[in-house]
């Protein structure tokens, strides 16, 4: 059973970046997620379709090509990419944060599909009740729709996060498979597989990965009854 | 303190055109379901902005479309109690009622803590969530975390409408205390002739979109026509009584009104306490000669001042009692039988048993005295 915890160096970092990469990812989507969710669920406005038909475009391309994409924008010499290294020095081709980006964009359509799901399961009578106590329509968000969906949020960033740890193709498209940088669990055992002897590495590596998952989903279940018990439907 | 509403406002098909004024301590809007009255309560809260005219409430401009003024809900300082109670899921009761004064600047905070819950009678249930409360509680804690953002005005939308006769006879004595011990005052949807009579001071009748009447409650009871169809056998004569004495042998309770002294089942009140109660017309007889070997023991002389054509073969015979009116639906057969008359002399004979919780305020519940 030893080689089954005796990690190398190597795959340590794979596991560490993957767990940095998904959390990353994760947490920089929740707010734009939070803030198209609620123009999708509740905005009236010219070209609604198409954004919602843009928020799920990384579900139904290929993820060759939503990694293309972000190479082509996100890259060097790409206009988002050139402009955001030259004024804030972010850069995003061949580095993890990349990564972070790749994953992020590849699990939005799920985040803002559940967040969107309990936007449009909140009773806006809830929220009418709150003004008539003087609440400001801020106020009234912050205290009583973002309690309410709390539940939607929870499921979002798990089900982000869940798409980060496994994402593949869009990474190694935009970012490639630098190990230490942007090799992340799935890059890694991809690694495994292509040379002689790898085969007891991309079990362990595969094994980690399904450790991680099913603690993910826990702690979402977990999570998601806590918040259920304590404000029982009506 | 005045409430002021001209507006007109069209909803697809319906179309509403309203106009009110009322000064009185508790206003009712009555009428059917589908006759807008809940549309005005909400126009008045600021939920729905009306298509024209001009909402004010003691002499503040919240709506006016001719000026272009819309004053949004949050900022109107008016309190709402819904048929829902929507109560926050995600809070406790001591949650909910707080939640209100946050927004409240200090200065204008008269609603105390200790004071409303203890008006309601809701002290148990502050730490318990509003899933784990009966359809009366719910209501109660609505009505607690409205009084508790220091609201100018408070308005109720059919706060009993959906709970059963149980609970809604658990939730009218507060109302009344309401009524009575604050100086907020109410605007009060219903559509129940039993809440209106005992609750109301004046009553803005709503038909169609329309004001069909509006006055005060006595007058506007008395006009059975003004009574939805399937209200109004409890339509009837509103009277202010005081309790004079309760006769414990035969559990009885004695008020004194205008009319005379009226015998009603036991009340929960203690002596020289205020009581309205409406006679029904369906329930009042006609006598004319003082009747003896009678069972019934509200007999109350008077004069015949007003016939009026009822439904079907009955007619409706207002009678005057040293000043108070009593309204008694009987048939026609009946009227041409005793050839009765604007003027006659005749005695409204009223029995003890046609008086119910729905129709006596019947104090508040035992539990809740202390």
């Amino acid at each position: 059973m030893n080689w089954l915890l005796d990690l190398t160096p190597d795959e340590w970092n794979a596991v560490r970046l993957s767990i940095k990469v998904a959390t990353v990812a994760m947490l920089f989507s929740l707010p734009p997620g939070i803030a198209i969710a609620l123009l999708l669920a509740r905005g009236k406005f010219w070209g609604k379709t198409l954004l919602n038909g843009v928020v799920h475009l990384p579900l139904i391309l290929p993820p060759v090509v939503t990694g293309y994409l972000l190479l082509l924008t996100f890259g060097r010499r790409g206009p988002a990419g050139a402009f955001l290294a030259e004024h804030f020095g972010i850069v995003f081709s061949f580095r993890w944060t990349g990564a972070a980006l790749a994953c992020g964009i590849m699990g939005f359509p799920l985040m803002v599909r559940a967040i969107r799901l309990s936007i449009e399961a909140v009773d806006r009578k809830m929220e009418a009740a709150a003004g008539t106590l003087g609440a400001n329509p801020l106020f009234v968000f912050a205290t009583i729709t973002l309690p309410l969906i709390l539940p939607g949020l929870i499921a979002g960033s798990i089900l982000s996060f869940a798409k980060a740890m496994g994402e593949f193709g869009a990474t190694i498209t935009f970012v490639s498979n630098i190990p230490n940088e942007t090799q992340t669990l799935p890059s890694a055992i991809y690694t495994f597989t292509q040379v002689p002897g790898g085969d007891d590495g991309a079990l362990r590596l595969t094994l980690i990965s399904v450790v991680i998952s099913m603690a993910a989903l826990v702690a979402s279940e977990v999570l998601a009854r806590r918040v259920g018990r304590r404000m029982d439907i009506e | 303190m005045s409430v002021l509403v001209d507006i007109s406002h069209r909803l697809g098909e319906f179309a509403i055109d309203a106009r009110f004024e009322s000064a009185g301590r508790l206003t009712a809007l009555f009428g059917p379901s589908g006759s807008g009255k809940t549309t005005l309560i909400n126009m008045i809260a600021g939920l729905i902005r009306p298509g024209e005219g001009r909402i004010a409430v003691d002499g503040r401009v919240l709506v006016d479309t001719d000026a272009g003024i819309f004053v949004p809900k949050h900022k109107r300082r008016i309190g709402m109690v819904f048929q829902d109670a929507r109560l926050f899921p995600h809070m406790s009761v001591a949650g909910n009622l707080r939640y209100g004064r946050w927004f409240t600047p200090p200065a204008e905070r008269y609603a105390n803590m200790d004071a409303v819950v203890e008006l309601l009678g809701i002290g148990p249930l502050l730490d318990r969530r509003p899933a784990k409360l009966s359809g009366g509680e719910k209501q109660r804690v609505a009505i607690g975390r409205a009084l508790l953002a220091s609201p100018k005005l408070l308005l109720m939308d059919e706060p009993l409408a959906s709970l059963d006769d149980a609970r809604k006879a658990e939730i009218l004595p507060y109302i009344e205390r309401l009524r009575d011990e604050t100086k907020l005052p109410i605007v009060y949807v219903s559509h129940s002739v039993a809440e209106v009579a005992r609750l109301a001071s004046d009553v803005v009748v709503m038909a169609q979109g329309k004001v069909a009447a509006s006055g005060p409650t006595g007058a506007i009871m008395q006009r059975l026509d003004l009574l939805p169809v399937e209200e109004r056998g409890e339509g009837g004569a509103v009277l202010d009584t005081i309790v004079l004495r309760h006769d414990e042998a035969f559990g009885m309770s004695v008020l004194r009104s205008a009319a005379g002294e009226i015998r009603v089942p036991r009340l929960a009140i203690s002596v020289g306490a205020p009581v309205r109660i409406r006679i029904r017309a369906r329930d009042v007889m006609i006598a004319t000669e003082q009747p003896t070997g009678l069972s019934a023991l509200n007999i109350l002389p008077g004069i015949i001042v007003a016939v009026s054509p009822g439904e079907g073969p009955t007619v409706e015979v207002g009678i005057d009692c040293n000043g108070a009116t009593v309204l008694a639906r009987i048939t026609e057969q009946s009227r041409h039988a005793l050839n009765l008359r604007l003027g006659s002399k005749v005695f409204a004979v009223v029995k003890t048993v046609s008086f119910d919780r729905a129709n006596t305020g019947a104090g508040l519940p035992a539990e809740a005295d202390g």
